[in-house]
């Protein structure tokens, strides 16, 4: 509980790695091992705003940190973080309970290009907790509807009990100025939606690629064939972000724990330009 | 054999498989051919029993399914329109490999497989447009196959 977590000493401001004690609001289970917790500041101190695809440093007491995606914010320095049970903290983290403390810090790193999606088509392809650190970003085009093309949202999980935010997707299947594809490894007959991989649905997507941007986020694997894919529509390399992950200790690109290449992943990423990114991945046609 | 109905004959001509092919091959393939509209649920091939149509999607959805005795039926894959059902008609045995089931109503235009195949043997250049299609589906599929044994999910 949060009273075990003492208010680390300040003699000259906050320590960069000193975590800001949060209490969980709520929790909703999102599928058998992911729950979006609902974290809010307990006390004055809070982090500040986090850009779309910024991650957060989550701490679960006695145990350690994980970085985990800021999937979405509300008032009140409320911040929303979908995450799977992976390990032992993210073990920890998805077993709060409303009340429970958490340890935060961030916001870090670098996130979607928002800006240069502005006035361009804009297709976000995820790959099952890919669309949690996406969700931000999508909330940013629709509140700006206009600012934005065409809007395709792509999402594919292993199975069907594996998709998150499932009253959000009836939401956006529902609205007239985007375009939802729900996609399925592998179903049972009481799936109705598409099955096949996230990849199949791209060459079906309505985007103008020579004005698209596109926004990639998943295991590696699947964003290096949908990065491949999108190339193949004709989207080119620098218009495609993808946002890696890495083990990270410090999250500050102090310590080089998370360094891919030459790039710090914490600090340079986690969004990055597929373009750079190419060769790393063993993508040799751009 | 009959001679096939304008429409369908256009219907062929405008489905991604064959548009752009010569319209003296869409012409023979229309001969026999059917458009044929079957409700959700409808099983359209049975794994193991005679391939004797190629189906090309017009509208609606269909799931290629895999049965094992120990475990319920899986989909693992769905063609939409535009997409076709299989090579099984072309490769002998020619029986299907899989259940093929319509997810909701769906519309396609089965070509039979017979006289199908009668007419590539017999022009080898058309044979070759035909193949020069049904390749890359076949390819896409086997790709897409590999993906999934990867586990795009894995971490
Ligand atoms: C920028 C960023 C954003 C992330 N956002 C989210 C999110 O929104 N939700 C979420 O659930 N998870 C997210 N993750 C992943 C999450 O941080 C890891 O699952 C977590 O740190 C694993 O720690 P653990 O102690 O629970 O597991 P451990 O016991 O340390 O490890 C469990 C398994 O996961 C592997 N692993 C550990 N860390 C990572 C990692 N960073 N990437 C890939 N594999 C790893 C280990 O090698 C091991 O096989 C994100 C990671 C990064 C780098
Ligand atoms: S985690 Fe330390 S440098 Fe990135």
């Amino acid at each position: 509980m949060l009273a075990e977590a003492a208010e680390p000493d300040e003699p000259s401001g906050p320590h960069p790695f000193a975590p800001i004690p949060y209490v969980v609001r709520s929790v909703v289970q999102e599928t058998p091992d992911t729950v979006t917790l609902a974290i809010a500041p307990h006390g004055s101190r809070r982090i500040p705003p986090a850009r779309p695809g910024q991650f957060a440093m989550l701490y679960a007491f006695g145990l350690g940190e994980s970085p985990i995606g800021v999937s979405g914010s509300a008032g009140e320095g409320v911040l929303f973080h979908t995450v799977r049970d992976a390990g032992r903290i993210t073990h920890a983290l998805t077993r709060l309970t409303p009340g429970d403390g958490v340890g935060v810090r961030g916001p870090y790193g670098r996130g979607w290009p928002m800006e240069a999606a502005r006035g361009r088509d804009v297709v976000i392809v995820a790959g099952g907790l890919g669309l949690p650190p996406l969700r931000p970003a999508l909330r940013t085009i629709l509140r700006d509807r206009d600012a934005y093309g065409r809007l395709e949202i792509i999402y594919g999980a292993r199975t069907p009990k594996d998709l998150v935010y499932a009253a959000e997707l009836q939401e956006w299947r529902r609205r007239g100025d985007l375009r939802l594809q729900v996609t399925v490894d592998a179903a049972g007959r009481d799936w109705y939606g598409d099955v096949g991989v996230v990849t199949t649905r791209i060459p079906d997507a309505r985007f103008d690629p020579a004005r698209t941007v596109a926004f990639v986020c998943g295991p590696e694997i699947m964003m290096k064939l949908t990065a491949r894919a999108l190339l193949a529509r004709g989207v080119p390399a620098s218009a495609t972000w993808v946002s890696m992950e890495r083990n990270m200790k410090c999250a500050l690109g102090f310590c080089g724990h998370c360094q891919f290449g030459p790039s710090f992943v914490c600090r340079d990423g986690p969004v990055l330009s597929f373009e750079g990114l190419a060769p790393r991945l063993g993508v040799r046609e751009v | 054999m009959s001679a096939p109905s304008r429409d369908l004959e256009a219907a062929i001509a405008r489905h991604p498989f064959f548009a752009g092919l010569a319209p003296e091959l869409v012409h023979a393939v229309s001969a026999g051919a059917e458009a044929r509209v079957v409700a959700p649920g409808a099983l359209i091939a049975r794994e193991g029993t005679p391939a004797d149509v190629f189906c090309l999607v017009v509208a609606g959805k269909i799931a290629l399914e895999v049965g094992a005795p120990d475990r319920p039926t899986l989909t693992v894959q769905t063609l939409g329109p535009g997409e076709v059902l299989g090579w099984s008609w072309l490769i002998p045995p020619h029986r299907w490999r899989f259940d093929a089931r319509a997810v909701k109503e769906t519309r396609f235009l089965a070509l039979p497989a017979d006289a199908l195949r009668g007419i590539l043997a017999d022009h080898p250049a058309w044979g070759f447009d035909v193949l020069r299609r049904l390749v890359p589906v076949l390819a896409e599929r086997l790709e897409n196959t590999r993906v999934q044994l990867v586990d795009l999910h894995a971490r």
